[in-house]
């Protein structure tokens, strides 16, 4: 008799324990990993350049919205599993993640840079400011040369699935040895250890990371933007045809990618993004 | 020391209230697993071979493969199967099933398997005359398995359902996947916000010490209680 | 099932199945030596070595190994008072911090696994030995411990199958074995659970091996 008490139970309070949301509302996800894209404040809570933006949308968008915490490295397979419905984590726009998911219009860009610690020498690097991979020429080919010397056999840390290990594992530096991580605070954690002569991210992680740290992390290096790096980020969505065009499922996605292009417009419009941008970058990132 | 005070300064308030969560993840997962060990036990020691088979697939492969593994399998795979499952029946949207339960469900596999050849090992052992005599009393088999069998199957498979508890316990570390808060991922925040990974996962063995140690004394208490008259 | 992805990830999950591998045999080396030192220790007469030991073996079954790499790994890189020491040149290597962990976690089981099995020794072989004349240094090694060693077979089978499940647990300090590889894979192509069973199935496949191995052993040394 207990037994059965005991399962009656159980059941009973997994389907107390699911819900199933109203359909109406938008679920977007965010790594909370990420400043000053998405980081999470000492209480908990989600909170960054990203989050606020995705709220402002979901106003523009006269629809309710809730913003789920996931982990980088499950982001696309859950997105395209329904858990959620859009992807505002910093995500790129690049043709590989096209291939399984598509993408609203940019609203933002970053830039990526390499980063070390105070003292390496890898610092002054004769490079240009910025080259754009997409772009190619003489100067881009110059500088990934004096990159790939400077950075020869050294290693170089990174957070895995990510833009900058594509471009460090292309070979467009030549070999070096890239060590991948689960969250961009283990690579920094590890660059401060010096177990990475450098690491490569956003800019702007960087910049975040020495700023409450306090730690002596430079900048080196070129900026990089295009190619592998993508073309700026925007929201992930599913495709339409994922769960085909003519299904009731395809054509929300379908629908839900017009009303977020629309949105952004809509932002980009009232100066929203750039005033959001401003606040949490220190400069106007919109795109 | 004030880096784990409560309030808001300290971590000391997210990190108690993670140990509960690590707690209450354990437990669920444990009776869960007592749940499939249920249905799989009687399956390994049913005369068909077929039955056999597919208790024996559940346990080799569960115990053989990396729990890490099982636990993104379970997260990939086991709301997506049941969002197929609804979609056969006309229901569209999302089933939430809360993170809690999916890390408890992926552990609960785990410890389910390991439940369960205690729980065979522990009936194997029970003397043959047991069955015997409530064979030759006329006890229907149903009756008996829960009177006679299960209470002794009980008294030896403590200590060794002892061991899967410990294994239970230490396994919710990994399930930080699912984004469950539990110790390991609280501590994780916490060392990546104050850059103190040394203190904060120091402190963690330290909350699993403590677990470990209260776990035990209890243990050893009911295995006292259920020992009496032996 | 896509027979295309198994085939263009076959050449690196092979080189990750070597990597763990490595990871396995260094650690259980390591492990056996620490897991004979402090089951040793454990035997003897003095109160505070045996203690000594058993909080070893405490600490070490009753956390998660999880935490115990995390400590060795992100805890020690952290103090930069050791990053100048010689021990750097070690615990710089994730490879290394790995194998650390993995053997005094191994370690600390392995000395549960023998010390029972010591304990389980019937005195009366001791005593056989003494009265033939022969010193102590020499029954313990030449009989206790190959007694101890043949008793031990199927608790220390099971302990190799635990640790390579354990070294999964590679991954998470970047080190590309076959979970870290899985993980890379899954992060270029999108595809989790097919990812996840080939590597469930390249693990199964070595635990049937050691398994099948475990048997052969204890057949051929069953009758000494």
């Amino acid at each position: 008799m207990k037994l059965k008490k005991i399962i009656l139970s159980v059941f009973a309070s997994l389907f107390l324990f699911s819900s199933t949301l109203s359909a109406d509302t938008i679920r977007i996800a965010t790594e909370g990993a990420y400043p000053p894209w998405n980081s999470k404040s000492e209480d908990g809570k989600l909170i960054g350049f990203e989050v606020e933006l995705a709220n402002w949308l979901c106003i523009y968008m006269e629809r309710d919205c809730k913003i789920v915490e996931q982990d980088w490295d499950g982001m696309i397979p859950a997105l395209r599993m329904r858990k959620y419905d859009a992807i505002m984590a910093g995500m790129s726009i690049t043709d590989e993640r096209k291939k399984v998911i598509t993408f609203s219009q940019g609203y933002a860009d970053e830039v990526a840079s390499l980063a070390v610690m105070k003292g390496s020498d890898l610092e002054g690097m004769s490079t240009p400011e910025g080259i754009n991979l997409s772009l190619g020429g003489k100067d881009v080919k110059a500088a990934l040369k004096t990159l790939t010397g400077a950075l020869a056999g050294k290693t170089v840390c990174t957070q895995t699935g990510t833009i900058h290990q594509n471009f460090l594992e292309s070979g467009d530096v030549g070999s070096i040895d890239v060590r991948t991580y689960k969250t961009q605070d283990e690579v920094n954690l590890d660059l401060t250890a010096g177990r990475c002569d450098a690491a490569l991210a956003a800019a702007v992680a960087f910049t975040d990371y020495a700023d409450k740290s306090g730690k002596d992390v430079v900048l080196v290096g070129p900026t990089f933007s295009g190619g592998h790096f993508g073309n700026g980020v925007g929201v992930g969505l599913r495709q339409e045809a994922q769960f085909g065009s003519d299904s009731a499922l395809g054509k929300r996605d379908a629908q839900l990618l017009k009303d977020f292009n629309k949105a952004i417009d809509k932002a980009r419009s009232a100066g929203k993004i750039s005033e959001l941008a401003t606040k949490w970058f220190g400069f106007d990132a919109s795109m | 020391m004030d880096l784990i005070s409560f309030g808001d300064n300290g971590w000391g308030d997210e990190l108690f209230v993670a140990t509960l969560m690590t707690i209450a993840v354990a437990i669920t997962a444990m009776l869960i697993g007592f749940l499939f060990a249920l249905i799989f036990t009687p399956l390994k020691l049913s005369k068909y071979k077929f039955l056999n088979l597919i208790s024996n697939f559940y346990t080799t492969v569960v115990r053989g493969v990396p729990e890490l593994l099982v636990i993104y399998l379970f997260f990939f795979g086991g709301s997506g199967s049941i969002m197929y499952v609804a979609q056969i029946f006309g229901y569209y949207d999302y089933i939430e099933i809360n993170s809690f339960l999916t890390g408890a469900i992926s552990i609960g596999i785990i410890s389910g398997a390991y439940s369960t050849e205690v729980f065979r090992g522990a009936i194997q052992s029970i003397d043959k005359g047991q069955f015997e005599a409530c064979h030759v009393l006329g006890i229907k088999k149903y009756i008996y398995f829960f009177k006679v069998i299960m209470p002794q199957m009980l008294r030896l498979a403590i200590p060794n359902l002892s061991n899967v508890w410990q294994i239970t316990l230490k396994d919710t570390s990994l399930i930080s996947v699912t984004g469950l808060v539990e110790i390991m991922r609280q501590s994780y925040i916490a060392a990546g916000s104050t850059r103190d990974p040394l203190f904060f996962y120091s402190f963690a063995a330290l909350l699993y010490l403590m677990l470990t140690y209260l776990s035990m004394k209890f243990i050893n208490r009911v295995e006292k209680k259920y020992s009496r008259g032996y | 099932m896509d027979l295309e992805l198994i085939i263009t990830s076959f050449p690196k999950l092979l080189s990750a199945t070597l990597v763990t591998l490595k990871l396995l045999s260094a650690s259980l080396f390591f492990g056996l030596f620490l897991g004979l030192f402090f089951a040793i220790l454990r035997l003897n007469k003095n109160k505070l070595i045996r203690g000594f030991a058993y909080g070893y073996s405490y600490v070490f079954r009753g956390t998660p190994l999880l935490v115990q790499i995390f400590i060795i790994y992100f805890g020690l890189g952290q103090i930069e008072y050791l990053r100048t020491t010689f021990l750097w040149v070690i615990l710089k290597e994730p490879y290394w911090c790995a194998i650390i962990a993995f053997s005094l976690n191994t370690g600390a089981y392995t000395s549960e696994i023998l010390r029972s099995a010591f304990e389980t020794i019937k005195p009366g072989v001791i005593e056989a030995g003494r009265s033939l004349g022969l010193n102590k240094v020499f029954i313990f090694t030449k009989i206790q411990i190959p007694i101890a060693i043949k008793q031990s077979l199927p608790a220390y089978g099971n302990e190799i199958i635990l640790m390579l499940k354990g070294t999964s647990l590679a991954s998470t300090v970047t080190l590309l074995d076959i979970t870290g590889v899985a993980k890379f894979i899954i992060s270029t192509t999108f595809r989790p659970i097919e990812v996840f069973i080939i590597a469930g199935s390249i693990y199964l496949f070595i635990t049937f091996l050691v398994h099948n191995l475990i048997k052969y052993l204890e057949k051929k040394y069953r009758y000494q």
